[in-house]
């Protein structure tokens, strides 16, 4: 099955199947070194920059900024959800995300 | 590639998103098929409708351009109509009720709330009074901006109003000018107090003097031509100077060039860098001229006229007419009277009222200024002291205090989805509290405060005294809205961008900060100096230090994720608690 997806108005959105599913303002924690020194990312989902697909799982690119930090930055590809039967599932926003291994 | 932006514009766009645009709203909300909604939410935005965030589906915010902010005698009035009978939704603002318009910082109208059903009737009601939304949003020609009082200001370098009037004609509607890479927001002005802000345009035309004929003995009065200027995504960028002067005759050949360059070089594969600032950082302004030059012009175009930046007061930090509230001569003897509408945000029933005042005491014509509030305008002198005296005006005021009056404030989480903070309600609280709790310094009466609620600029926080922009952090553990505080951005003959010296302080402490900030300011301020002026010969670790958060007897009851409400003012406000989609009536 074809998943559809996109980034919306000025990449506030990332639509999956044409519903507005993943939101910026969002606090998302991240291990990504390469973004900031912390031993977690705290970040601030200001932008999504790209979205994509491998398998079921979905994954976006992100502009933000560390609140612990300030390190502003965009990450690598990150999973954020998983597509099942054609419906979207985001994934706990509360876990540590990490950017996926060999992007 | 091209985005999928790009595809669904190559597809439809522009003027024929009409008539599906009315078919939808015949056959219902629901008649949008799911797998096309993205595409059709896109396309509505060139007729000003912009759906609302989640939580608030099938609403839309709609976006009416009123070129110059001019608002004809009897257009306000519809105006207020309008919000009356369709900008009431769901839910209720605390501060500002049912029913309400916005006036932007592109001396636009905005109404929320508005139903896809209800379109025709309102899209008739406005056509029928000369008002439209078509290309206020979308990718193409956004409502043209300038000083507000063209054609009857006293300062008035050279009438702008008809230069903009005929562009409006000209390239609204226009197909070869209705799919552009990106937004294109143009400024003409015509008075020499920089109004107009073209600094912070796509395409600025700014009065200028250039001498002509044969033996250049002549003094003709045009334009100097500015591209490429814009704030938002944290790359700020004043227009750049390219070298060209243009009589009010040729503006739209220099004008429709500059647009057609736009369309046929800016980048359709990544909006992000899709505005014309990063053609021009890309070219350079030379570039660009030359390309004008050769490609999209046939007559030789003149180089910069003199230009009267130096007299520019217009949110300058200092000097007379830092905005334009107050009473003010224009150049006929009448007067035109500027009252403050706080964050821009007016009820409906007093948009009717300010319609009734405007016909009893004016001409009937009100205008828009870009820093969101209202101009009453052809008020003859006798008529003045009893206008004044108008209840209304306690509230909306000629003579509001700096920081009533300094406030700007964009839509915010209420609405958009790009924000991070609530805002507009926000900065009302702010201002009452700073104005119920600081001083300012003898002799300093303008101050003013942008909130913006992300790095969009809507509220153009770059260009304030204090500017304020979207974030979150942590306090006690907790995610809490926060704002960066940015200090001495302003306009006038050498604009510049505020530096943003303090990061993440919760909003409950930013009132505290701002108190402590002109404490300091007041400390160590030189005799007669400005903010900006002060602000200017400190470095940034000593701004920091002067911004210092506080907590005070400001209470901030939204604290929390405002996002994650489907409206944060409701008594029930969880997503699980969203209406449902609006019922095709």
């Amino acid at each position: 099955m074809t998943t559809r997806l996109r980034v919306l108005d000025d990449g506030a959105w990332v639509s999956v199947n044409d519903s507005r599913e993943v939101r910026v303002s969002e606090l998302w924690r991240l291990d990504a070194s390469d973004l900031c020194a912390c031993e977690l990312t705290d970040l601030v989902v200001e932008n999504f920059q790209s979205v994509g697909v491998d398998g079921a799982t979905v994954a976006a690119r992100v502009y933000g900024q560390c609140i612990a930090c300030g390190s502003t930055g965009t990450t690598g590809w990150i999973p954020i959800g998983r597509v099942r039967g054609g419906e979207f599932v985001e994934f706990d926003r509360s876990a540590v995300r990490r950017v996926r291994q060999g992007e | 590639m091209p985005t999928d932006v790009e595809n669904w514009k190559s597809e439809v766009y522009g003027n024929e998103v009409r008539d599906r645009l009315f078919e939808f709203a015949e056959e219902g909300y629901d008649s949008i098929p799911d797998d096309e909604r993205d595409a059709w939410f896109e396309r509505f935005k060139w007729w000003g409708l912009y759906h609302q965030r989640n939580g608030q589906e099938g609403y839309f915010m709609m976006r009416i351009g009123t070129p110059n902010g001019v608002l004809e005698p009897g257009q306000l009035r519809t105006v207020g109509e309008i919000a009356d009978e369709y900008a009431r939704g769901p839910g209720t603002n605390p501060v500002f009720g049912d029913a309400y318009a916005d006036f932007t910082t592109r001396q636009s109208i905005q109404l929320h709330w508005i139903e896809l059903s209800d379109v025709p009737a309102i899209f008739e009601k406005l056509e029928e009074n000369g008002l439209s939304t078509q290309q206020a949003c979308g990718d193409s020609w956004r409502n043209i901006v300038g000083n507000p009082v063209a054609g009857k200001d006293g300062q008035e370098v050279i009438d702008a109003w008809p230069v903009i009037r005929n562009l409006n004609e000209t390239f609204k509607r226009d197909d070869d000018h209705a799919n552009l890479p990106r937004k294109w927001k143009v400024s003409v002005t015509g008075s020499a107090d920089g109004s107009g802000q073209g600094d912070i345009n796509d395409l600025a035309f700014e009065p200028a003097y250039k001498s002509v004929g044969d033996d250049e003995s002549e003094d003709a009065v045009g334009f100097n031509v500015r591209v490429g200027g814009g704030l938002a995504r944290n790359e700020p960028r004043l227009a750049r100077d390219i070298d060209v002067w243009v009589p009010p005759e040729r503006v739209p050949d220099v004008a429709g060039g500059l647009s057609a360059l736009f369309r046929d070089y800016g980048d359709r594969e990544d909006r992000y860098n899709a505005r014309v600032k990063f053609l021009v950082d890309e070219w350079g302004a030379d570039e660009v001229r030359e390309t004008l030059q050769s490609e999209y012009v046939d007559f030789e175009l003149k180089t910069a006229g003199r230009d009267v930046r130096e007299e520019y007061t217009y949110n300058a930090g200092e000097g007379e007419r830092n905005d334009l509230i107050g009473v003010h001569d224009q150049k006929d003897g009448q007067n035109f009277v500027g009252l403050n509408v706080l964050v821009g945000r007016m009820g409906a029933d007093d948009v009717l009222e300010l319609a009734d005042l405007a016909e009893q005491y004016g001409s009937g014509e009100v205008r828009l200024s870009q820093r969101q509030n209202v101009i009453v305008t052809d008020v003859p002198d006798d008529a003045l002291d009893e206008f004044l005296d108008e209840p209304l005006l306690e509230h909306h005021a000629p003579d509001p205090s700096p920081f009533m009056r300094g406030s700007v404030a964009c839509t915010g989480t209420e609405f958009c989805s790009l924000s991070i903070v609530e805002t507009k309600n926000r900065q009302v609280r702010f201002a009452r509290w700073l104005k119920a709790n600081v001083d300012l310094p003898d002799g300093v009466d303008e101050f003013h405060v942008h909130l913006s609620g992300c790095t969009a600029s809507c509220a153009q926080p770059q260009i304030a005294d204090v500017s304020l922009r979207g974030m979150k952090t942590r306090k006690d553990g907790e995610p809490v809205e926060a704002l960066d505080v940015g200090l001495g951005g302003g306009l006038g003959e050498n604009p510049q961008f505020a530096r943003w010296v303090t990061q993440r302080v919760p909003v409950d402490e930013v009132p505290g900060a701002i108190a402590n900030l002109v404490e300091s300011f007041a400390a160590g301020r030189d005799e007669g100096e400005s903010f900006r002026a002060f602000v200017a010969r400190h470095d940034e670790s000593e701004l920091d230090a002067f911004v210092e958060p506080e907590e005070t007897d400001y209470e901030d009851p939204m604290m929390h994720n405002t996002k994650r409400t489907w409206y944060p003012y409701a008594e029930h406000d969880s997503m699980e608690d969203a209406p449902s989609t609006p019922a095709d009536d």
